[in-house]
């Protein structure tokens, strides 16, 4: 029996006549995304987007999986496909959705006729199924308000589809139809939350780590390769910029006072991502920053920070709490890979006592005592970058 | 050398180049302790990862859900135990079937005598357990429901999704685990997508080095270890990885061929040896029609096992009788299908891999023939 993904869109369908753009864009990144596992037929027609394996032997399981993490999806479900023939339907139905019925004790049928060429309407098509499904799942009652199972029959223009309860999708908008944005990323758990929220607002990626080796090893560095790669099973594939950043935060620790250290070296950060996203045309920053959660988070510490730069800053965890956070990045699966034990750039150095409430002043006079220039500029030229694909 | 007919491949097969190269690899250059904090260290890490990783893509799960073990036995000790005592304040029923690997059913007598009630559920005479067993056996006090993808013996294939249906239905907090030894790598398993929690597999099944095996843990299950130590693998079975084994049972699994496809090519060995034996009057087949092909099991004549396997071994045809861990003992398998004694007494069981011929099916058949023709004879 042929087996297909049936999807139904989020958000895009109140797009008006940009509609058409979001919806080949979203084609374009599942069919990205399904292309190493096989072909497949991808297509939109009435209101929702089908999936067909073309092949036998695609792994359908991971397909599913891989649609599930595609942004701009409101739900997806797997359906089995039958020709527009009761009986037909009815042993489809009985076979594909065989174990849900045989665990389940209340159930009901829900149908929909888009095609209305074929000759029971949708009450009679549920009549039918309910009584079929009754009798050969003695196990079976029916309950239409409360029931375990909800067998869905749809009967379209080119083909019926059976299936049951579909799934939530990842939701937002098509990657790609929004522009680009760099993400600063540390190896922590909120910047990689930060930058799946973002993408889900459809905006592309580039990632901007900063390592400091000897201070951190390539295990650190290693770490945030694994954690884009899991934010890129949903923000598609991404550029990743190493800067080597130890001679910065040297400099800082040789020459100013040490409660500026971590806000001085968040203005370096920021300065040096602004570079990289202007050559990589991207419009906008994104950190991880929650407010008032360490020393260079508080609103004062925000204010200097930003002051440096000239292109918007998206904190998109701005008035989230940590446990909330926490949720996000377990659901996302970064969770695991964040709390691996390696030193980052941002833990090394940290002054005792950091100053929470500083003023732009003292950090650009600070920043006198150093040749900030020059420095961006060596941080910027001895950048290293790579692609990071989806896990 | 000599021609070998190796056809006992249920007990253990020849491990592939590929396993034998990383092996070495892993014990020549690549030897650091995973856990070391410098570079050799590192690359060890990243061998054990690209490992976990390899298994993880066979079975279309998460690499973070496959814990390594020291082999099919450790990891259904692990299992079984681990998730009946970490459940055994929600419930004390247990279902498994009679017919499962001494490393699950040994664990359940232990767990009977802590207070378990266990159940063994009795195959039908070609080792099918039917849905119905399960629904009528899992109630609402059942944590754990053990039982084989397929039979070790004769190769039939228990009804896992039932097995799913059932815990379900019943609405009851147990974990569903797997031995799918005989099964990885010859069925498509799919674990996380059909509601098992905990599975077994083994890399000497399937041509990588022995000593290691995998328990697959879906994301979210938590079972209690039952060894305690330095923090490796997540704390649930602790000790400095066998880098070796690991890599050599990574190796194995990528080089699998497709199942399916393999297993069409396996078929008709399988059928092209039923056809033949079929010709043979005192032969009879004791595996079912559906079973998996990798699987035959047969008896032979009034010649005990022993002494048929014997002369095959004679004539470099190996095969076994009943399973290779019984040593010639009288299978408790086939006596639990209900087969009459002289039946289960010359049962031979046949195991192909993918590196059988039909040449290696009908140098079975000739000396079958010759040793029927001269031992019944005596």
């Amino acid at each position: 029996m042929k087996e297909i993904i049936l999807i139904k869109l989020g958000e895009l369908v109140l797009k008006g006549l940009n509609r058409r753009v979001f919806e080949d864009t979203l084609i374009k990144n599942i069919s990205r995304r399904l292309k190493p596992l096989g072909k497949f037929d991808i297509r939109s027609r009435q209101s929702a987007v089908t999936v067909t394996p073309l092949e036998d032997d695609v792994d359908f399981d991971e397909a599913v999986e891989r649609v599930s993490h595609i942004f701009g999806i409101a739900t997806y479900t797997r359906a089995g496909v039958t020709e527009k023939d009761m009986e037909q339907m009815k042993a489809v139905t009985a076979e594909y959705l065989r174990r849900k019925l045989l665990a389940a004790k209340t159930f009901k049928v829900e149908a929909k006729r888009s095609d209305k060429k074929f000759p029971l309407n949708s009450p009679a098509i549920c009549a039918e199924m309910g009584g079929y499904l009754l009798k050969r799942f003695p196990n079976l009652t029916v309950d239409v308000h409360h029931p375990d199972v909800t067998v869905y029959v749809e009967v379209r223009d080119f083909g019926v589809y059976i299936h049951s309860s579909p799934e939530r999708g990842a939701g937002g908008i098509p990657v790609g139809t929004g522009g680009k944005a760099a993400v600063l990323i540390s190896g922590g758990i909120d910047s990689p939350v930060a930058a799946w929220q973002i993408a889900r607002r459809g905006l592309e990626l580039t990632a901007v780590h900063f390592a400091s080796p000897p201070y951190t090893s390539d295990r650190a560095e290693q770490k945030v390769v694994d954690l884009l790669s899991q934010v890129s099973s949903y923000a598609g594939r991404m550029k990743m910029f190493t800067v080597q950043f130890a001679h910065v935060q040297e400099e800082i620790r040789d020459k100013c006072p040490e409660e500026l250290f971590t806000l001085l070296m968040r203005r370096f950060m920021m300065r040096v991502a602004q570079r990289i996203a202007v050559q990589e045309d991207c419009l906008a920053l994104i950190t991880g920053e929650s407010l008032g959660q360490v020393a260079s988070q508080t609103l004062q510490a925000i204010c200097c920070t930003d002051a440096c730069v000239s292109m918007p800053v998206f904190r998109p965890l701005i008035g989230s709490d940590k446990v909330d956070i926490i949720d996000t990045a377990r659901k996302i699966d970064t969770f695991d890979i964040s709390i691996e034990p390696y030193e980052d750039c941002c833990t090394v150095f940290t002054p005792k006592h950091p100053c929470t409430r500083p003023h732009v002043d003292t950090l650009e006079n600070a920043e006198k005592l150093l040749d900030v220039e020059s420095l961006v500029d060596e941080c910027v030229r001895t950048v290293s970058v790579r692609t990071i694909y989806p896990r | 050398m000599q021609q070998i007919y190796y056809l006992d491949n249920s007990s253990t097969t020849k491990p592939c180049e590929e396993a034998v190269n990383a092996v070495v690899d892993a014990m020549t250059e690549r030897f650091g302790n995973p856990s070391s904090l410098h570079a050799l260290g590192f690359e060890a890490e990243r061998a054990l990862t690209n490992a976990r990783e390899q298994i993880a893509a066979e079975l279309s799960a998460k690499p973070e859900e496959i814990t390594f073990t020291s082999g099919g036995t450790e990891s259904n000790n692990l299992a079984v135990f681990g998730a009946a005592h970490a459940r055994h304040k929600r419930g004390h029923r247990i279902v498994t079937t009679a017919i499962e690997h001494p490393s699950v059913l040994l664990p359940m007598r232990q767990l009977e005598n802590e207070g378990f009630e266990v159940i063994y559920l009795q195959p039908d005479k070609t080792g099918h357990i039917t849905p119905e067993q399960l629904f009528e056996a899992v109630n609402s006090d059942t944590i754990l429901v053990s039982l084989m993808a397929v039979n070790n013996e004769v190769g039939s294939i228990l009804p896992i999704d039932d097995a799913r249906a059932a815990i379900d239905s019943a609405k009851a907090p147990a974990l569903l685990h797997v031995d799918a030894v005989q099964a990885f790598g010859k069925l498509n398993l799919r674990p996380g997508r059909r509601g098992i929690d905990l599975m077994t597999v083994s890399s000497h099944k399937i041509h990588g080095p022995k000593g290691v095996g995998a328990l697959f843990m879906r994301k979210g299950v938590h079972i209690l270890p039952r060894t305690f130590g330095g923090g490796q693998e997540k704390d649930i079975r602790p000790g400095t990885e066998g880098m070796p084994a690991i890599c050599g049972f990574g190796a194995a699994c990528a080089a699998l061929p497709d199942a399916d496809k393999e297993r069409k090519k396996i078929a008709e060995l399988n059928t092209y040896l039923r056809t033949e034996l079929a010709k043979m009057p005192e032969v009879a087949i004791n595996s079912a029609e559906d079973a998996l092909p990798y699987v035959l099991n047969i008896s032979a004549g009034q010649v005990k096992a022993q002494t048929m396997l014997n002369f095959l071994s004679e004539h470099h045809v190996y095969v076994s009788s009943g399973s290779a861990c019984a040593k010639g003992a009288k299978s408790y398998v086939l006596t639990s299908l209900g087969l009459s004694p002289m039946r289960i007494n010359s049962a031979l069981r046949i195991s192909f891999s993918r590196y059988n011929t039909k040449e290696d099916c009908d140098a079975f058949l000739s000396v079958l023939k010759e040793g029927l023709a001269t031992l019944q004879k005596a």
